[in-house]
Order: structure tokens, then C-alpha cells, then sequence
């Protein structure tokens, strides 16, 4: 019975945060995300954290990768999260994870080196406008024609769709209740993606067009069903949410902080109980989600039933508990809380931005309900 | 991580079904009650995380764990019947006790011969109790104890009371505060039972005029007792038990919502309903998971401290919600009460009686300062 991290993943942990720290203070997050032109993340700095072992940690070590598991992942998510650090990391991680669970071993032996290395970004394109965030809601038509296969339609919300080499695509069937997951390099015809303005700047959300998409069906993931899809959304929800605990913890930290030495009425207003009560709550519902995010990541290690429910559990309780801390880390600096220059607000628009990813507090309620047995 | 046990635990399990099959109660009979506490102590599943030299069962913290999940999986009722002596008055004792103080009340508190209560809270010190005022002045071999206390649950029906008196005024309030145990017939006290908002009476009043009691029935050095205290209070650290005790309740809460009608239509459908039963589901899971992470501390040999205030929190939030919600699944028929209520106004008493655990041990917002100024580093509020 031990509900904690090795030696090891406290390692990981402390070299991740050194690296980090060194390396992507927020004064160079801020750098390279508040210019709309450029890419939104450092190549360089991809670079690096590839050859760091990051960007392969779930990857098996025969493509490259270090072979490790989703708890290990968890334990760098954190403190991408607390670093907000600009990176296609998660839609990388998650583009590996659908070809090693769902491709077969050419697939594998063909995208997963490149990906561990650094080579490729990736990413998932699974939402569609008004869709629901589960298998459900894919629409994007698939139409088979002997050995290929025409892909026609949008994807909204694609993670770092500009940046992406690799993207993984779920689709139709025909209008049958078929569903799958294809393989698309960047530069294939009819294919287009573009990122959008976003209010968190330090991740970037784009549009993938696919006009016509002709593909092989080499391209098409042999077990890439709707459990897979639905498989996908839950790992998804898994990974914004590890980074959510991080931002939340870095949040409460900074706010903390700033309540020991803020006077007001000849003292610090962290003595103040309404100052000190928010700040005990956040606390408390941080260290809660946390500890959902550590055993669903445990969940996904083992192959474990409870996986579903574990990161409905997670996500619902983070997407509710985000944003409130959020605004009360806002609210508690008062008007310095306000200005651009001051970091609270970054922390509010990655709150924001994690609330509805891979499904918001209402849907994974609702998914906690009905696996309840209401 | 690891949530499995080793074989050696696993094997600890499989005895403690066995004893489960074999003598829990079907009908709660009187005797087969007192078979049940006779095997149990036979077993020395009471008192089981008291060291074996004392009578308890010396278990380890992974089978308390167990023996724990295992009772309350079963439903089955406490081990052993002297609540408050078997949650801290024992341990205080066995700490803090003399060679005689053990030997004359840790067997009885094992047996459950008689009730413990607990003579913490007054009239004027309340969340902050180390404000107490009831005074003990040494006369020769005796303390006289002069005083009141309040919210002193069940005692009119116990026979010893562990007791906070201040002995000295100190320099600070906690210090010169000392504790001593005393028996609830000495002449010179007076029990009047507080009828609370459900109508019934679990707490009293306790009155102390003159009351003679030797200073061998200290417990501890004098000016030791708040130290006593914060080690008694601070045994329970895994929240195993209550955990179990939410998760049973929720069950029940999502029963009376497939069976009930709400506004016409069935409130297991209700949007409203559904999110509330999952937000306290969400809860109770973040509770036991971070009961897990407390003892995995503990397991590593590692101090769990204010941190157990996060369970507290969320236990009360849920202690309170569960009840409304149950009110207000119910609808109308939410307000009536005893028979004319669903199940005989089961939920009415618990939305009644939720005060008891909310406030009793320290109020959400005592748990709050907690949390903000020993594990956020605030200032305390001067």
C-alpha cells in the first residue's frame, strides 16, 4: 500500500522544476507567447526538454522513448503547470499515446521515434463545433473508396494545430455508428490548420480543415474505435488537468505570498481570516483534484475499469474548483491583481482555458451520475 | 504507487472476514451483540492499534487499515463499546498514564464497562479552548475543582470524565492548563442534559462545585495537559472510517433518488439532483484518496499533521449537504417528520443533527485558520 511517488519521480520531479525554473522563467513565457506572430514556445527549448527524455517519457524505449508511465507523466505535467510552460508537450504526448494504444507495430516503428525526438509535433483532433466532448460528438466524414479513404470536414479546438506534424484525426464511418482514428501528416492534400486568438497565451488552439483528404489505409489506426476515442478524451482530460493542479498550486503560492507581506490597516492582510479562508479553501480542493489526478494516472498505468470514472471524478472537480481560485487569487491582490504586468492573471486565463478542455465541470458530473448508476 | 497489500496483510484480511461471516450481527439481538464484542476482544480487534502490552492488539498501521475497510465494507457495529475511552481517553492514558492509571482503565475501557466523557469546552472558551476557566486548587493530596463545562456529550451516562482544569494562570493561556480524570459520582457535581434543534439531548451541561478529586487522578504533569490533549485528539489521521461511513450515505442518497418524485418527475433524472450527487461523490473519493496519501506518510515513517484538516473540511461540507439533499429530494414530504416522513424521518434526524460532527472537534472555520497559517505560512491574526 503506498499512495506516493518514488525516489525516482521525486527526482524527475526536482530536475524538471530546475530545468524549468533556469530555463522558462515567466518573463520568458511571457516573451515568447505575447507575440501573436511568432509560434507561441521555444524551438530551442524543444529541443531540449526531447532530449531531456519528455517528450518520449510514455513512449516505449524501442521507439525511443523512455518506456515510462502515466503517473511518471503526471509528475512533469505539474510543473509544466506551475511554469506555464509554453510547449506542445500534452498534444504530443497525446498523439504518441493514440499510435503506441491504437496503431499497429509499422504504425508505431514509423511515427513514434520521430515524436519521442523531437522531430515531430503531434497532435489529437477529436472536437467538432457544438460536439459533445466524447465519441458521440464526431461527425468528420470518412467515405471509403476501395483502399483509400476521403476525409471531409473541421475540427475546432485542435491543440497547437499549427505546430502540428502528426495529427491524429477521429472520424465516421459513413453515417454508421463506425468510428476512427486516422493518421495525418502535415502537407497533405486538402488539409489545412490554423491557430486562434486565445485568452490564455500560453496555449495555443487551432481549426484543422480537411477539404477532401485522401488517405491510405496505412494512414487509419487498425484499433482506433469509439472506445478509443472516448479512451483519448479521458487521457486528454487527464493531462490538462495534472497541469491544472500545477498552476493551481503556483497560484495559491504566489497569493500566499503576497498576503504575508501586503499591509493594510497597520498589518499584513494575510492575518485578515477573509483573506486566509479562500486561500484555505483553494487549498483544499487543490490538494483534492490532485490526488483524483494521481490515482486516475495510476488508473491508466494498470489498465484499470476505473479509469473513466477516476478522470470524470478529476476533471469535474478541477474544472468547478480552477477558475474560482482564479478569480480569488485576483480578487485577494486587489487592484495590482488587475494589471498585465503582474503575473495573477495568468494564472486566471490558464484556469479558464482548462475549464471546458476534454469536457467541463457539467459533463463530467453528469459522466460521474450515470457511472454511479443514476 | 501500489494500492495493493502484501500476502502477509492479505492473509491479516482473510481472518478478519472470517471472523465477519462467523459473528456479525443479523439482527442486532442483545446477545448476539455481546457475542460480537466478545469475540472481537478475543481477537483484540478493539483497542487494535494499542501496543499488546497494554491489552490492545499492537497491529500494524496497514492492518488497522484493513481492519478498518473490512468493518465497514461488512457495516458491522463498533468494536467495543466505550466510544470516547477507545478514541482518546486510552490513548491519553496509555502516553500519558501512570503504571495504576493503566492498569485500572485500559482493561475496562477494552471491556467497555463503562462510558468515557470528554470535560474539553466551556461557556467562555469554545474554538478556543485553551481560553478554559475551571479552576483546580491543590488542598493536600486533593484537587478542589470549581467550574463549568459545556457540550460535554453523554454525560449522563458515564461513570469517568477526562478533565481540562486550569491549574495555574501561566504566562500563556495554554500553559498552566492540566488534565485529571474523575469519576462522574464525586459529590459536588451536577449533570443537566442541553436538548439540541433535533429534540434529543447527547450533550449536557457539567457543573463542578467543590469537587474533590486526588491528585493521583492526574493525568500528566501539571501544566501538561494541553500538550495531553493536541496528542489525543491528533490519533485519528486516515479518516478511513468516516470515508466509509459518507460512501454508505451517498448509496443511500442515490436510492431515495431513484424511488422519489420531484416535481413530478422522477428525481434520480433531475439535472440538479445528478450534479449534486456526483459533486459529493467527486468529495467523498478526494477524501478517500487523500485519507491514502495521510497513511502512506505515516507507512514512510513521516509527521501527517494540519493537513488532515482537508478531510475534516470536506466531511463537513458533506455532512451538511447530504442531509439537505435528501430534504430536498424528499420535496414536500421533506418537512414532515418521525412516521409521517420517508423512511420514518431518517433524513430529517440527519439534517437535524449534522452540528454534532460539523462543530464538534473544531469548526470548518477553526480548520481554515488551520490550514492558512500552519501549512500556508499566514500570520495569525494577533
Amino acid at each position: 500500500m503506498n499512495f506516493g511517488f518514488t525516489e525516482e519521480q521525486e527526482l524527475l520531479r526536482s530536475e524538471v522544476r530546475k530545468f524549468l525554473d533556469e530555463s522558462c522563467p515567466l518573463e520568458h513565457v511571457r516573451k515568447l507567447t505575447e507575440d501573436a506572430t511568432g509560434p507561441g514556445f521555444s524551438r530551442e527549448l524543444w529541443q531540449e526538454i526531447a532530449e531531456l527524455g519528455w517528450l518520449g517519457l510514455t513512449i516505449p524505449d524501442a521507439h525511443g522513448g523512455a518506456g515510462l508511465g502515466w503517473v511518471d507523466l503526471v509528475v512533469v505535467l505539474e510543473e509544466t503547470g506551475r511554469s506555464l510552460f509554453p510547449s506542445p508537450l500534452v498534444s504530443t504526448t497525446l498523439a504518441a499515446h493514440a499510435i503506441r494504444r491504437f496503431g499497429s507495430p509499422r504504425q508505431q516503428a514509423a511515427w513514434l521515434p520521430a515524436l519521442a525526438d523531437g522531430s515531430a509535433i503531434g497532435t489529437v483532433a477529436l472536437l467538432e463545433e457544438d460536439g459533445a466532448p466524447g465519441p458521440e460528438g464526431v461527425r468528420l466524414a470518412g467515405r471509403a473508396a476501395g483502399k483509400s479513404l476521403t476525409l471531409t470536414g473541421e475540427k475546432h479546438f485542435v491543440g497547437d494545430a499549427a505546430a502540428a506534424d502528426l495529427i491524429v484525426v477521429a472520424f465516421r464511418k459513413g453515417k454508421s455508428k463506425d468510428l476512427g482514428l486516422a493518421v495525418l501528416e502535415r502537407g497533405t492534400k486538402g488539409l489545412s490548420a490554423k491557430d486562434l486568438p486565445g485568452i490564455d497565451l500560453t496555449k495555443r488552439l487551432g481549426r484543422v480543415s480537411l477539404d477532401g483528404v485522401k488517405i491510405g489505409r496505412d494512414a487509419v489506426l487498425p484499433r482506433g474505435n469509439a472506445a478509443a476515442i472516448s479512451h483519448l478524451f479521458d487521457v486528454g482530460a487527464l493531462a490538462v488537468t495534472a497541469e491544472g493542479v500545477g498552476a493551481a498550486e503556483a497560484a495559491l503560492r504566489l497569493t500566499a505570498g503576497y498576503a504575508k507581506q501586503r499591509v493594510q490597516f497597520g498589518r499584513a492582510i494575510g492575518t485578515f481570516q477573509a483573506v486566509k479562508h479562500p486561500l484555505a479553501e483553494a487549498y483544499v480542493d487543490t490538494q483534492s483534484f490532485q490526488s483524483l489526478v494521481y490515482y486516475a494516472a495510476w488508473c491508466v498505468d494498470q489498465g484499470h475499469k476505473d479509469l473513466p470514472l477516476a478522470v470524470a471524478r478529476a476533471k469535474a472537480y478541477a474544472s468547478e474548483a480552477l477558475p474560482r481560485l482564479g478569480i480569488d487569487a485576483i480578487q485577494l491582490h486587489g487592484g495590482i491583481g488587475y494589471t498585465w504586468e503582474y503575473d495573477a492573471h495568468l494564472y486566471l486565463k490558464r484556469a479558464k482555458w482548462v475549464r471546458p478542455a476534454f469536457g467541463d465541470a457539467d459533463w463530467h458530473y453528469e459522466r460521474v451520475a450515470a457511472l454511479g448508476g443514476l | 504507487m501500489d494500492f495493493d497489500f502484501t500476502p502477509e496483510d492479505e492473509a491479516f484480511r482473510a481472518e478478519v472476514r472470517e471472523f465477519l461471516k462467523k459473528y456479525l450481527p443479523k439482527k442486532n439481538t442483545p446477545q448476539e451483540l455481546a457475542e460480537w464484542q466478545k469475540q472481537a476482544r478475543a481477537r483484540r480487534f478493539v483497542g487494535f492499534a494499542w501496543p499488546k502490552d497494554v491489552g490492545g492488539g499492537g497491529g500494524t498501521i496497514s492492518q488497522q487499515v484493513i481492519l478498518k475497510e473490512e468493518m465497514a465494507r461488512a457495516k458491522a457495529p463498533p468494536l467495543g463499546a466505550c466510544f470516547m475511552g477507545l478514541a482518546w481517553v486510552g490513548p491519553s492514558i496509555i502516553e500519558y498514564g501512570t503504571e495504576a492509571q493503566k492498569q485500572t482503565f485500559i482493561p475496562d475501557i477494552l471491556d467497555g464497562k463503562y462510558q468515557w466523557c470528554t470535560g474539553y469546552s466551556e461557556p467562555g472558551s469554545g474554538s478556543d479552548l485553551a481560553a478554559l476557566k475551571t479552576r483546580a486548587v491543590r488542598d493536600g493530596d486533593d484537587y478542589v475543582i470549581n467550574g463549568q463545562k459545556i457540550w460535554t456529550s453523554i454525560a449522563m451516562w458515564s461513570k469517568w470524565i477526562i478533565l481540562l482544569v486550569r491549574t495555574e494562570a501561566g504566562e500563556s493561556k495554554h500553559e498552566g492548563i492540566t488534565c485529571v480524570l474523575v469519576p462522574m459520582d464525586t459529590p459536588g457535581i451536577t449533570v443537566r442534559p442541553i436538548k439540541n434543534m433535533a429534540g434529543g439531548a447527547m450533550f449536557a451541561e457539567v457543573f463542578f462545585d467543590n469537587v474533590r478529586v486526588p491528585v493521583a487522578n492526574r493525568l500528566g504533569e501539571e501544566g501538561q495537559g494541553w500538550q495531553v490533549t493536541v496528542s489525543a485528539l491528533a490519533h485519528e489521521r486516515s479518516s478511513i472510517a468516516e470515508v466509509a461511513g459518507l460512501q454508505r450515505l451517498l448509496e443511500d442518497v442515490r436510492t431515495l433518488a431513484k424511488k422519489s418524485k420531484r416535481n413530478g418527475k422522477p428525481a434520480a433524472q433531475d439535472p440538479g439532483v445528478r450534479r449534486r450527487i456526483a459533486r459529493a461523490d467527486a468529495r467523498i473519493e478526494a477524501m478517500r484518496l487523500n485519507g491514502l496519501r495521510f497513511l502512506t506518510k505515516q507507512l514512510r515513517g513521516e509527521n501527517v499533521g494540519a493537513e488532515t484538516s482537508v478531510n475534516k473540511l470536506h466531511r463537513a461540507a458533506l455532512e451538511v449537504e447530504l442531509g439537505e439533499l435528501a430534504l430536498e429530494i424528499e420535496g414536500g414530504a421533506g418537512v414532515l417528520d418521525k412516521d409521517a416522513a420517508p423512511e420514518k424521518g431518517r433524513w430529517q434526524r440527519m439534517a437535524l443533527s449534522w452540528p454534532e460532527v460539523v462543530i464538534g472537534g473544531g469548526t470548518p472555520n477553526i480548520q481554515k485558520n488551520i490550514i492558512a497559517e500552519r501549512i500556508l505560512g499566514l500570520p495569525k491574526d494577533p
